[in-house]
């Protein structure tokens, strides 16, 4: 399947509310934007219908766009090799983004690591915690608008 | 030792003066300086061999900096952990911490006192020889286990667990491994048991070629007392790649060199033992040495000796840097599931050996078939 | 960090790590065990976070190279490729083939010296220290071939975006020749010395198994995804560079002396991928052409708006990399996904119910690097 035809399948089966947008110029693999709180419900129908069988969540990111946050999903399939991403957009002074950790295992980490390098809050998450930062650090450095700190427990950074 | 103390007074005079029990402790002292001072440059060039056999092993060079080809590395050693700083963990229970290492390193020394060197240089030829080094080598778990409660620290508790479970376990099958030796010669004295080895045959007539129980019984052994010992496969309680170094984590400096002169000292004990009760001790095959001079007797047996233990130890040391390391449970299996079973039946085997043929062996009953 | 632990109960806490022999690395992993058995496991990691990803959004695209070093240092070439590959995709560059096929050879060596690494490392950890010795003896030569090509031993810094810093130097190619007679049937003597070794089979099969469901679906990639028996290489399925043009196999685990997916399957996949990366590079030698080894590229380097997820096969699986660029000279966010980093996802879980010796024998599988786990 093409990624046309998959966001085809995702506007067919959730409506326009849901599957708002799809990029396919520059984006590779192309991209289908989803409702933030729909995410996911998406990926668990992306993973289990016999027609997509995304298996594979390849990985998670989070993108601070200045105006926006997003998180973005690349997604594969080990059965029908193919690929889409899945993008969902958040608030970026107060992001909130449902966890995918019961969908695909592998998030739990990635979400962590957006949570803490982004502070995006995965609602639902099992372990949310700081993961590659100290549990006292301030601010989330990936953030455009960091500002970095002149020192932590009184060493110069 | 009265025969000792007998010779000395009728040769120096002065000594008669004195009065029995100082000549003998006197006696008693010097032989302990001795055979300390033997153990201790035995473990030094012990410690050297083996970085050099494992070297070798390894494709590497070895030391090779402190003296000729490396051979004072030991020394430098040595004096390297004699200056260390005295480190003990605030956390530590200090009185149990200061003495492990002692307990450990007594009773791998205690060990050499009935070791049969040659064929009249041993500190004591004790009746029970066999039992003593049973009983006083398991002294080494209770250091090893003090110095794994002692040191309060988590990875050397499991080491001293696993130490304790090790020891307790394979303490059986080594002692049922010796048995069938002891029951060829009928005597527990290790000069004893080696006197009986000798003879016309030669090599055969040491009891590892005795007849198959005998065969098996060494090789049992000698796996067990790798265990005892605490050797690759069986050093799970230092397990270095898991429990850091086990139950002397904490150690460092002079208490550290305990523990590893006791681990060299073990060694040489077991492949002693070994090399006693299976390969003829101090015997030089077809050589009576009884017969020859004293001082002839005595340097050629200590050779002999010496080399069938280096040899051992060497078997050891390629043990070591060659195979991978069983797991605990593994372990445990191998030693009550296996090992046990086996030198219960080889001990039978052995006890309705010598009742069946009157105690001769196969070579013997060979070279009787032949008209000898 | 805290670990639920029942208040009255007997199980210890161990931490083990960020200093221990094993753990390859400042990994620390928060043990809960009731004696010698796990009952929890929590990897806490971060301990080398050095911010590669926030220093992306800083520096050049090419000023990024030397980085990628840092991420995975038992495979530095990968790295380095890998990250030019997706800048490459990115910007819609046109590789010239010699570079792709000096590229490829790298690759496969450095694969070949990661692997061989993974063999040591893997059995000193069961408690045989010979065998990384061995290990290092032949990386010693693929280290001395890296410094023929690139001067480096370690970090290269060698692949730039459009081709490779230098042509191969004169004599490479026989040299190369010369290590591959040596060292194909050194793969044999691991085997005869290690791999079938009793004592060593019994602390790997049935250990630390991973299913091929739970493989996929905590992101286990490369050999030990393979290891679990997915046939999944991203050099056969999804062909970058000139990779389509070699014959090779892929391994896969499929229960040798256990289970599919054990600790043995995985680490015998390594053994085996050394062979196939031998293959391909008896191949490269023969097919590699004339030519350039750089495309043309800007001065000032600036791929156009736009976004690019690439993923390329390393020996600790994919490598991926997911560049968004507004047109800048410096991407605008670089994610980097590692294979070492989802691998601890899974570790909690296969390593509940294990023994601590286990456990060493479950990280050492999984063959993870710690600076490509923080990055």
């Amino acid at each position: 399947m093409t990624a046309r035809e998959i966001y085809e399948v995702l506007r067919e089966k959730f409506g326009e509310e849901v599957v708002t947008e799809f990029q396919e110029e520059n984006v590779d693999p192309p991209a289908v934007v989803v409702a933030t709180e729909k995410v996911a419900e998406v990926l668990t129908f992306l993973r289990d219908d016999p027609r997509t069988l995304f298996d594979s969540l390849m990985c998670l990111s989070g993108v601070d766009y200045e105006d926006r946050m997003e998180v973005v999903y690349h997604l594969h399939s080990m059965t029908h090799l193919h690929k889409v991403t899945v993008k969902v957009r958040t608030d970026r002074e107060n992001p909130k983004v449902p966890t995918v950790e019961k969908v695909y295992p592998v998030a739990s980490f990635h979400e962590r690591e957006a949570y803490d390098l982004l502070g995006i809050v995965f609602e639902g998450h099992s372990d949310l915690r700081r993961i590659l930062l100290p549990e006292d650090w301030p601010g989330h450095p990936l953030r455009k608008d960091y500002v970095y700190p002149d020192s932590y427990h009184g060493i110069k950074v | 030792m009265d025969s000792a103390v007998a010779f000395l007074t009728s040769k120096i005079p002065f000594l008669a003066s004195l009065p029995f029990w100082v000549v003998a402790f006197l006696v008693m002292l010097v032989v302990a300086l001795v055979i300390l001072g033997f153990a201790l440059t035995y473990e030094g060039i012990a410690t050297y061999i083996e970085r050099k056999v494992a070297a070798d092993i390894q494709v590497r060079i070895g030391p090779n900096r402190v003296g000729p080809n490396g051979w004072f590395q030991f020394i430098a050693d040595g004096v390297k952990l004699l200056m260390k700083e005295d480190l003990i963990p605030a956390k530590a229970d200090k009185f149990l911490f200061v003495l492990a290492p002692y307990l450990v390193f007594v009773g791998s020394f205690a060990a050499f006192v009935v070791v049969p060197f040659g064929i009249s240089l041993i500190a004591a030829d004790l009746n029970i020889g066999v039992y003593y080094v049973m009983a006083v080598t398991s002294l080494v778990v209770i250091g090893i286990l003090l110095a794994g409660w002692g040191s309060n620290n988590k990875w050397a508790l499991l080491g001293g667990m696993r130490a304790a479970a090790q020891i307790v376990s394979y303490e059986v099958p080594v002692g049922m491994a010796l048995l069938p030796a002891v029951i060829l010669a009928g005597s527990l004295s290790l000069q004893e048991i080696i006197r009986s080895q000798g003879g016309y045959l030669g090599i055969f007539g040491w009891n590892i070629f005795h007849n198959p129980f005998t065969f098996f019984s060494f090789f049992l052994y000698f796996t067990a007392a790798l265990a005892e010992t605490n050797r690759t496969p069986f050093d799970i309680p230092e397990a270095e790649s898991e429990l850091v170094a086990g139950y002397h984590v904490e150690y460092s400096g002079i208490r550290f060199a305990f523990f590893f002169m006791a681990e060299y000292g073990d060694m040489f004990v077991v492949c002693a033992l070994a090399a006693a009760l299976y390969l003829g001790g101090w015997q030089v095959p077809f050589v009576d040495v009884s017969g020859l001079s004293p001082l002839l007797a005595n340097l050629l047996s200590l050779g002999v000796f010496l080399a069938k233990v280096i040899a051992l130890i060497l078997v050891m040391m390629w043990v070591r840097w060659t195979l991978p390391r069983l797991r605990v449970d593994q372990l445990m299996r191998m030693s009550w599931k296996y090992l046990v079973p086996l030198t219960f039946v080889n001990v039978l085997g052995v006890s309705v050996w010598v009742l069946a043929f009157d105690g001769k062996g196969i070579p013997a009953l060979v070279m009787s078939l032949l008209g000898r | 960090m805290e670990i639920e632990r029942l208040p009255e109960s007997d199980e210890l806490l161990i931490n083990m790590g960020p200093q221990h022999p094993s753990t390859h690395g400042v990994l620390r992993i928060l043990l809960r065990t009731d004696g010698e058995l796990v009952t929890g496991a929590k990897p806490d990691i971060g301990y080398l976070h050095r911010s590669l990803e926030k220093i992306a959004e800083r520096v050049t695209y090419a000023q990024f190279m030397p980085f990628t070093d840092r991420l995975d240092y038992l495979a530095a070439a990968n790295c380095n490729c890998a990250y030019a590959w997706a800048v490459e995709k990115l910007a819609g560059i046109e590789v010239p083939e010699r570079a792709e096929y000096i590229r490829v050879i790298v690759c496969e060596l450095n694969r070949i010296a990661s692997h061989l690494i993974a063999f040591g490392a893997f059995t000193a950890d069961m408690g045989a220290f010979t065998p990384f010795l061995y290990g290092i003896r032949e990386r010693e030569r693929i280290n001395d071939l890296f410094e023929m090509i690139c001067g480096n031993r370690l970090t290269y810094n060698y692949a730039r975006i459009g081709g490779v810093s230098h042509d191969l130097p004169d004599g490479f190619l026989d040299e190369l020749k010369d290590f591959l007679d040596y060292f194909e049937p050194k793969i044999d003597e691991y085997n005869q010395l290690i791999s079938y070794n009793k004592i060593f089979v019994h602390r790997l099969a049935n250990v630390a198994v991973v299913s091929k469901e739970d493989a996929i679906a905590y992101g286990l990639v490369g050999p030990n995804l393979r290891g679990s028996g997915v046939k999944w290489d991203l050099r056969k399925d999804e062909p970058y560079s000139v990779y389509d043009r070699f014959e090779f196999d892929v391994p896969v685990g499929f229960g040798e002396k256990g289970t599919v997916g054990d600790a043995f399957d995985r680490y015998m996949v390594r053994i085996r991928e050394m062979k196939e990366s031998v293959k391909i590079l008896r191949q490269a030698i023969e097919q590699i052409p004339d030519g350039p080894v750089m495309a043309k590229v800007p001065r000032v380097f600036k791929p156009g708006p736009g976004e690019v997820y690439f993923r390329a096969e390393n020996p600790r699986g994919e490598l991926g990399f997911y560049i968004v660029s507004k047109g800048g000279t410096s991407p605008y966010r670089l994610k980097i996904r590692t294979g070492s980093f989802t691998a601890l996802t899974i570790f909690d879980k296969v390593a509940r119910g294990h023994l601590i010796a286990d456990i060493i024998a479950l990280i050492g599988s999984f063959d993870i690097v710690l600076p490509e786990i923080d990055r």
